[in-house]
């Protein structure tokens, strides 16, 4: 996929996260904005090895969604990726669903590790890690964390150990949007400076643009092809409810369905902005 | 058939923790994929000698420091890679601390972890109170997928921890530092969802688990002695549980006790009644710690301190037995 390609399936991912959430009528979609141009780069763009008609290849690059309630824009890029249909989305927290509020290993192809309880995906990252070097085997773990997510205790524990076992096959993605439910991060209980921490703990670190596509590839390269006998962080710094504007930097969008007013609202405008840079 | 333990290995006094590590090397040995991560107590655990065991070993056992929570996760990233991933501490932290966890990513996706703290109940001893997990069971067993086996000896955590390595999905093995006299033969195969009747008897049945089968047989004897005949069940699958064997059992004698070194809330009395109750109900009395914490002390002191011992069980078999008589 071309830049061009890639922003019009981002925009897409946004299209059916709001679509997906208000038909659910509840949902994260703060965060999931927030996520989604990262999970676009590392899906569609070249950067992760893995492929949906051999979705449980023991070579494959795995990726865990630490901040499990971004459900909606995995299931978005899973779509893309042709894990499952696009259409399927809307069945999004719905009975009898595969799409569960948080992602279920067990239901849907692609997802790699249940998740929910925030502050476990690097843990299990870096045991994913372990098991794959006892084997051989040279993938790379991804994993997306939230910044408020960073106030896990877990989270450290797993920053030391993963530094500790050299595990560069490991690299940590922050989805650094600077809100939680409460509030900003560094008003309710501040985790900054990620950066600093995460270097002092040995972590090799890098700081991007997460909503350009192109920086973002970069960055995500970089880190799958460093391999200095230490984990890698890369801090995205990202705004939350990216691409529609009422939600953009607002907590309260954190958990929160829009009404059907504001979903037309919300997905007029992601067309109109896709329009305009001339993506369809 | 099951093998009970000759004379002179009844002689022998082993705890069950002393199984764990020595066990993870004969399945490693027998070409299963084990790994064991552990949490600055590989000594206590034994988990040092399956990492002193030989180089390939030594790759195999990863210390997470003191990082219950992290340690848990790490081994459900093992189990994601195919391997047989075996967690071990005292049960308060590697039960307790990593309770959600265990939950939310090993129990909710079936995952082939197993839980294996070899320090549980009172039986730590001096530590005190804030070492000895009373309620491990209650929380284990409330969580779908995990099933929950308590070996009663040496033997029986051995056959324990090879049939968690060799059954799919979570399993909580429940050791404790105390030494036993042993009740099996030292090769004893046992299956999960069996109980296992040790001493047959027709007036009362007595169902214990874990160091509470030492008592339970020596209860059994102070009975024996009054002219009362006790049966005595090892409960070593708490989860699943042998219903048709305590039903069996229960219809025979009319009334039933349940001794163990655990809570009384929620875990092998609870588990008996609710069966015998749906079943067959008859009466039974609850041996175990009552809505406390425990103390330091010797292990033998906490016993008696906290009447755990097989006077207790007598006592509560001859209230069983009144009762029925009285009903």
């Amino acid at each position: 996929m071309d830049i061009q390609d890639l922003e019009l399936a981002a925009s897409e991912m946004r299209e059916d996260i709001i679509s997906m959430i208000a038909k659910a009528g509840s949902g994260h979609p703060g965060g999931s904005l927030s996520a989604t141009d990262i999970l676009c780069a590392l899906y569609l763009g070249g950067v992760m090895d893995i492929s949906a008609a051999d979705a449980q290849s023991p070579t494959r690059d795995r990726f865990i969604l630490s901040k499990g309630h971004a459900a909606p824009a995995l299931y978005a890029v899973l779509a893309q990726a042709g894990f499952l249909p696009r259409e399927e989305l809307l069945s999004l927290r719905q009975i009898g669903s595969r799409l569960q509020g948080h992602p279920d290993m067990r239901l849907l192809p692609g997802v790699e590790a249940s998740t929910g309880s925030l502050g476990q995906g690097l843990s299990i990252a870096c045991g994913i890690a372990l098991g794959l070097r006892l084997d051989g085997i040279s993938s790379t773990v991804f994993t997306l964390m939230g910044d408020g997510e960073c106030q896990e205790g877990q989270v450290w524990e797993a920053a030391m150990f993963a530094a500790h076992q050299g595990l560069d096959s490991v690299v940590a993605i922050v989805d650094h949007n600077g809100l939680q439910i409460d509030g900003k991060i560094q008003d309710v209980c501040s985790p900054e400076s990620i950066t600093e921490k995460f270097q002092a703990f040995g972590w090799s670190t890098s700081e991007v643009d997460g909503h350009s596509i192109p920086l973002l590839i970069e960055a995500l390269k970089a880190a799958k092809e460093e391999h200095a006998g230490r984990p890698k962080l890369i801090v995205a710094n990202t705004v939350k409810g990216k691409g529609v504007s009422f939600m953009e930097d607002q907590a309260g969008w954190h958990g929160k369905a829009p009404n059907p007013d504001e979903t037309k609202v919300a997905l007029d405008e992601i067309r109109v902005q896709r329009a305009e840079r001339g993506l369809a | 058939m099951i093998r009970f333990a000759s004379e002179e290995e009844r002689a022998s006094k082993l705890a069950t923790r002393a199984a764990y590590g020595p066990t993870l090397i004969e399945l490693a040995d027998a070409g299963l994929p084990v790994v064991a991560v552990d949490a600055d107590l590989t000594g206590s655990t034994t988990i040092a000698k399956f990492a002193a065991s030989s180089p390939e070993n030594a790759k195999r056992v990863f210390n997470a420091g003191i990082a219950e929570q992290n340690m848990t996760d790490v081994a459900a990233g093992l189990a994601l890679t195919g391997k047989i991933a075996f967690t071990g501490s005292f049960a308060v932290f590697g039960c307790g601390r990593a309770y959600d966890q265990i939950r939310n990513t090993i129990c909710y996706a079936n995952l082939n972890v197993k839980i294996c703290p070899t320090h549980a109940g009172i039986s730590v001893g001096p530590d005190g109170g804030t070492h000895q997990m009373l309620e491990d069971i209650a929380l284990m067993r409330a969580l779908p997928n995990m099933r929950v086996l308590v070996p009663a000896d040496h033997s029986a955590a051995r056959a324990a921890l090879k049939l968690a390595a060799k059954t799919s999905g979570p399993v909580y093995v429940r050791m404790g530092r105390a030494s036993v006299p042993c009740v099996y033969a030292s090769d004893v195969e046992l299956e999960i969802g069996r109980a296992y009747v040790l001493r047959e008897g027709t007036d009362v049945t007595i169902i214990a688990c874990g160091v509470e089968i030492k008592e339970a047989m020596e209860a059994a004897d102070m009975l024996a002695a009054e002219g009362i005949s006790a049966e005595v069940i090892d409960a070593f699958s708490v989860k699943p549980l042998d219903a048709e064997t305590i039903i069996a059992s229960a219809s025979k004698t009319g009334c039933v006790v349940v001794a163990e070194e655990h809570s009384v809330m929620g875990g092998l009395g609870d588990a008996v009644s609710q069966c015998l109750v749906r079943n067959h109900p008859v009466p039974c009395e609850f041996v175990g710690m009552d809505d406390r914490f425990g103390k330091s002390g010797a292990f033998e002191e906490l016993m008696s301190m906290f009447s755990l011992n097989a006077k207790t069980i007598a006592k509560a078999a001859r209230a069983a037995m009144d009762r029925k008589l009285s009903a």
